[in-house]
């Protein structure tokens, strides 16, 4: 299994977590786990997610959720895995 | 399973707090190069370069998209040319010759130095590397992109003199060739002590003798993390302090072995070792001095700054020992003047002088380093702060560094500009008493009593 961690973060609205499940439902990428709250109106959430299956390519699937974060106005960051594991588990 | 308050704070350490990797170094064996013809050793080794490092801009820019992590320089340290080049130079222009194709592989790589335009010196002199050390200041002139480094001293050896004697001579001449761009020529020139085979940062950087045909090395850096972690251990006792700065050290080094285990995977070369030097940016919150700063000292330079970078130095050592497969480099705290925003203005101040960056050299990493001086500083002068500085080196067993730009044409309170990372630099005063007598006797010092371990 592949993991990437998807974070969002930004104002909130309605639609935000259908439209990111959505894109990623369709790109073959299931998601494990979802964290979110709002502080003070703010948006933020992470998924982690396997990426093992993904029918684009990863840079591609980070750019379009980019572009899809855009017309939400939320940033969104797809990020491997490895890079928090390996900084918070020994 | 990862949580949420775990990717905040990585993410923050990126976003806010300038978290990143250094350099990734490939480091590059040419001592198979070895011809007897200077045209044929500078197809080689061009070839060999090239070859080997084909995709390391690629593959540095492709980790950091992966990971979201940014790596800011994609570097390749070579063996010190006067040892692979032995055989073949003559003359000073067939080393000019050398330093364009090695400027010619660093283009067509895009890296944006390649280290090892370099001689150890440290106990004598061949006839090839007396030819480079004369050859240094004109092939910095003619190039951008190539890093020159003398070692002229070791606790084994004890310190060349004679040599020393010529680097004050040639960093004068690197000034003057570069006049036009503040002296730019010996921001890429360093002279040291005890200097190790595997670090990864410039200027210093070449592939040692004792290395393998190709090696990554990885610099990590993230004094903005440190400096927002001692931050939150404000006007906490010593064992608090280091246990914050220990803890960060760790996770900054963990991403920086990350970093080093995927290069290495992805470009098929083995992983050589994470250097655990903290190095500052100009930019604001990026900077060691801040860092001393943070833990209660006004301004770098006043009583305690010494003690707070032994602190620094120390944990950051700790923390990363046990984050990183293998270690090396340099591995401690840089403290360039022109490259960290709050020694600039503390230098600027006047709250830091030449004598106090000396003593803070006895407890961090590197040394004298990016210091501008006035361009009328004599040569003997120049050679006397090497000596200095070379001296902490063999004394206490560990690297030292000089890296210093007399400006030609600019005085005490003017700025040196270098752009980049290099920075800016105020010119700072240099004690106008003589040691000529003293660098004119030559020859060599002796090794220290504590170097007969055998």
């Amino acid at each position: 299994m592949e993991k990437a961690i998807i974070t969002t973060v930004g104002k909130d609205s309605i639609g935000i977590i259908a439209k990111e499940c959505t894109y990623l439902a369709s790109q073959n990428i299931n998601i494990l786990d979802i964290s979110q709250s709002i502080v003070d109106g703010y948006f933020h959430m992470m998924m982690i997610t396997d990426v093992s299956c993904a029918s684009a390519p990863f840079q591609t699937i980070q750019d379009e959720l980019c572009e899809l974060g855009k017309s939400m106005n939320v940033d969104i960051k797809m990020q491997h895995s490895a890079i928090f594991e390996s900084m918070h588990r020994i | 399973m990862i949580n949420l308050f775990e990717v905040s704070q990585t993410n923050k350490m990126i976003e806010e707090e300038n978290l990143d990797v250094r350099t990734i170094t490939l480091g590059i064996s040419l001592l198979d190069c070895a011809s007897e013809n200077v045209d044929v050793f500078c197809r080689k080794i061009f070839d060999k370069i090239t070859n080997y490092a084909n995709s390391l801009v690629q593959t540095g820019y492709d980790i950091e998209r992966q990971f979201g992590i940014p790596i800011v320089n994609k570097r390749i340290s070579i063996t010190p040319i006067s040892l692979a080049a032995a055989s073949c130079v003559k003359s000073k222009e067939d080393y000019i010759k050398i330093a364009k194709t090695l400027d010619q592989a660093a283009i067509h790589t895009g890296v944006n130095f390649i280290g090892g335009f370099s001689a150890i010196v440290s106990k004598g002199m061949t006839p090839q590397e007396k030819l480079l050390m004369e050859a240094i200041p004109e092939a910095l002139a003619v190039t951008e992109h190539i890093c020159a480094s003398i070692v002229v001293g070791s606790t084994r050896t004890g310190i060349n003199m004679s040599a020393v004697k010529i680097c004050g001579k040639i960093i004068k001449e690197a000034a003057q060739l570069t006049k036009d761009r503040d002296s730019l020529g010996c921001a890429k020139l360093v002279v040291l002590c005890n200097a190790p085979d595997d670090n990864p940062f410039m200027a210093g950087a070449f592939h040692g003798i004792s290395e393998q045909d190709a090696i990554i090395n990885v610099g990590v850096s993230g004094p903005g993390v440190v400096k927002a972690a001692v931050e939150k251990a404000k006007g906490k006792d010593f064992g608090i302090l280091c246990e914050t700065i220990k803890n960060t050290a760790f996770k900054i080094t963990r991403v920086g072995q990350l970093v080093a285990y995927e290069a290495s995977k992805r470009m098929h070369i083995p992983f050589g070792i994470i250097d655990l030097s903290l190095a500052p940016t100009p930019a604001v919150g990026d900077s060691i001095a801040e860092i001393i700063e943070a833990m209660g000292i006004e301004k770098v330079g006043a009583p305690g700054t010494t003690a707070a970078l032994a602190i620094l130095n120390d944990q950051v050592k700790k923390g990363g020992l046990m984050a990183a497969q293998y270690v090396g480099g340099l591995s401690g705290a840089f403290i360039p003047v022109s490259e960290d925003h709050g020694m600039i203005e503390s230098a600027l101040e006047g709250n830091l002088s030449l004598e106090k960056l000396e003593a803070m050299t006895c407890v961090c990493s590197v040394g004298l380093d990016m210091i501008a001086i006035p361009g009328s500083t004599p040569e003997a002068t120049i050679s006397g702060i090497i000596a200095d500085e070379m001296a902490i080196g063999m004394i206490n067993q560990k690297t030292t560094a000089v890296r210093i730009i007399p400006v030609i044409g600019k005085n005490v309170g003017e700025f040196a500009e270098f752009g980049g990372l290099l920075g800016r630099a105020p010119v700072m005063a240099v004690h106008s008493k003589s040691c000529s007598e003293f660098i004119d006797r030559q020859g060599q010092i002796p090794a220290p009593v504590h170097s007969f371990k055998n």
